[in-house]
């Protein structure tokens, strides 16, 4: 079976947006703000994965989470979760404690690929409907509400004709598909994606963006896990950047600065600077850059980002060409 | 021919024995959905060693069989737990140790008072034998499981599927984790009486296995165990009437059986299933020029 992932999901899936709305109530839920507050985290064996952690968002966002693999990238995302308590600190959403937000069922999460049990009997509408949880009664019996918002998130991600496959069934993009339609359908406000974009192709990539970019026009807060620094600027606005602790957080173009990426991650990042290279002057900006799986992050002299996609972007380029002119 | 078919219904003690087995079969073999999913066999296995040394010291003291089991099935299962906490020894070396210190314990209990405590019953189970008091005792159990499975059963899934989302909605994951350890000890007792300690695992096993292979759904593999367990149950203490043979035997061969049959014939999962498959899909790739 063919992954259907052509920059939007489905044909479909776009058209009967409008027939089957959200089931969560956008306009009067304000977005939410998600705070960590000096949060250090010491695991049984002694090792203080995260000290000293502090940064607050709020709703109407996307935000990456980047640092290295053993930065405590992961253990803020599980105090975030309510996974694991901190030692010292603490996490507020919305100014009320983690295990009130999950009453709530106000935080969803999207789970890496390798924590999920492929081979479990369940269908993509069970895997879905698993979202609902929160908002049925002590047996877990489906309330016609239930199946509305499952139907609405599946068709959202264009996943609603495999609705009956076995999970284990689909290719990489449509499980990631399946994952985010669950938290679709838990009406998460505040919605955590860990590494969502590993093993997934380009186009379902692009379109996943694309919806992440429409649940935050809603209002909610997306925080994103990843480690592929390339596509940060494309699409996340805020970025938080960790090693043991939270070196900086704000906007995509203060954060993320040359300085700031070699404190975060030392030595594990390759660095080539043109202004050294081997690359004739005359060769000017006609420089290809490949690269096998993650988009190299592109930063210009003044720590200009690169930006592929320009949309909502006119006034950057407008400023960025007087700039230009201003120096010729 | 017919009339020597029905013999053991003619006897109000195979009668007994026969839905006993059932329903112990029928709760065994819905739990075993969950163990098998869960990765829980080894401590299926693990538990129902662990009561024996519990149901030495019941019969004993005359207490019911079944809360001497309970209770030491629950103090190595807090044991596990305490050895995996403390040191860093991997959880199949700690299992393997908690459960034959307590099945070494019940068998030098038994040893020391062989004429009070029935070691073969014990071991290998006699429900052609079983007491009228200890059939109460299996219904009781086995109707407390069945009630928290019908009442629990989508929690206990979302646990054995994804423990993070059950967390992350407000579901008490712990809570979750104790109740599936309680059923399973709880069904390791009953079990007991059917099988014997040694044969209990697979009545915890096997039909899930089976169910699995047969099926893509949780629920309809909860349902195909269930009847699996019961059916095997049944007929496995009926065929040990006419062999004379052990009934722990008996149920556990079928079940043995079946599992066979379905992973050679299970229409998506079994062996030749998967080869038509491949064949399949040799020729397509074939095809394509």
């Amino acid at each position: 079976m063919p992954t259907r992932s052509c920059g939007r999901f489905s044909a479909r899936g776009t058209r009967r947006r409008a027939k089957f709305p959200l089931p969560v109530p956008t306009s009067s839920s304000p977005p939410l703000s998600l705070a960590a507050i000096d949060v250090a985290v010491t695991y049984p064996n002694g090792l203080t994965a995260l000290r000293d952690a502090s940064f607050r968002l709020a709703g109407g966002t996307i935000c990456a989470l980047v640092g290295v693999n053993g930065s405590g990238k992961s253990t803020l995302f599980k105090a975030l979760m309510g996974f694991v308590t901190p030692t010292t600190g603490r996490v507020e959403i919305d100014g009320r404690p983690v295990r009130e937000a999950q009453r709530q069922s106000w935080v969803a999460y999207v789970p890496q690929a390798e924590e999920v049990d492929w081979t479990f009997p369940v269908s993509v509408h069970d895997v879905v409907m698993m979202g609902r949880y929160g908002y049925m009664n002590f047996l877990r019996i489906a309330s016609a509400a239930d199946r509305t918002a499952v139907e609405t998130s599946l068709r959202r991600v264009g996943m609603w004709d495999y609705r009956d496959r076995q999970i284990g069934e689909l290719s990489g993009g449509q499980k990631k598909r399946v994952f985010v339609a669950r938290a679709l359908a838990q009406a998460g406000r505040i919605i955590l994606l860990d590494e969502p974009f590993t093993g997934v192709d380009v186009g379902t990539e692009e379109a996943i963006v694309a919806l992440l970019r429409e649940l935050r026009d809603e209002g909610r807060l997306i925080l994103v896990s990843t480690h592929n620094l390339g596509s940060v600027p494309e699409f996340c606005d805020q970025v938080v950047l960790i090693n043991r602790t939270v070196l900086a957080y704000g906007p995509t173009s203060e954060v993320f600065t040359a300085e700031n990426l070699t404190r975060a991650f030392g030595g594990a990042l390759r660095l080539f600077d043109l202004a050294q290279s081997t690359v004739n002057d005359h060769d000017g900006r006609s420089v290809t850059v490949l690269t096998d799986d993650e988009r190299p992050l592109v930063l210009g002299k003044r720590g200009h980002l690169e930006y592929l996609d320009r949309t909502g972007r006119e006034k950057l380029m407008s400023d960025r060409e007087e700039e230009q002119k201003g120096k010729s | 021919m017919f009339t020597s078919l029905l013999a053991p219904f003619h006897y109000d003690y195979m009668v007994t024995a026969l839905w006993t087995s059932a329903l112990i079969g029928g709760v065994c073999g819905l739990l075993s959905g969950f163990v098998t999913l869960k990765g829980w066999s080894l401590m299926g296995d693990a538990l129902s060693h662990a009561v024996v040394p519990g149901v030495a010291i019941a019969y004993l003291l005359g207490l019911p069989f079944a809360v001497g089991a309970f209770t030491s099935g629950l103090l190595a299962a807090g044991a596990m737990a305490f050895v995996k906490m403390k040191t860093p020894v991997r959880e199949d070396a700690v299992i393997g140790i908690v459960f034959t210190a307590f099945f070494a314990l019940g068998l030098l209990l038994i040893s020391l008072f062989p004429s009070r405590v029935d070691l073969k019953g014990i071991i290998f189970g006699n429900i052609l034998g079983i007491a009228t008091g200890d059939v109460v005792q299996v219904v009781i159990v086995s109707a407390v499981c069945l009630l928290v499975l019908a009442l629990k059963w989508r929690d206990l899934m979302l646990f054995c599927f994804d423990p993070n989302q059950a967390r992350a909605l407000g579901l008490r994951v712990g809570a979750l984790h104790v109740t599936l350890l309680l059923l399973l000890s709880a069904t390791a007792v009953a079990a007991l009486q059917a099988v014997g300690a040694m044969l209990v695992v697979a009545m915890l096993v096997t039909p899930g296995a089976t169910a699995y292979l047969l099926t893509d759904r949780f629920r309809v593999m909860l349902r195909i165990g269930a009847a699996l367990g019961a059916v095997t149950s049944f007929f496995g203490a009926y065929l040990s009437y006419f062999l004379d043979g052990a009934t722990g035997g008996c149920i556990v061969s079928l079940q043995t059986l079946i599992f066979v049959a379905a992973l050679l014939f299970a229409p998506k999962h079994g062996v030749f299933a998967s080869r038509r498959t491949l064949r399949r899909a040799r020729a397509q790739e074939a095809a394509v020029p």
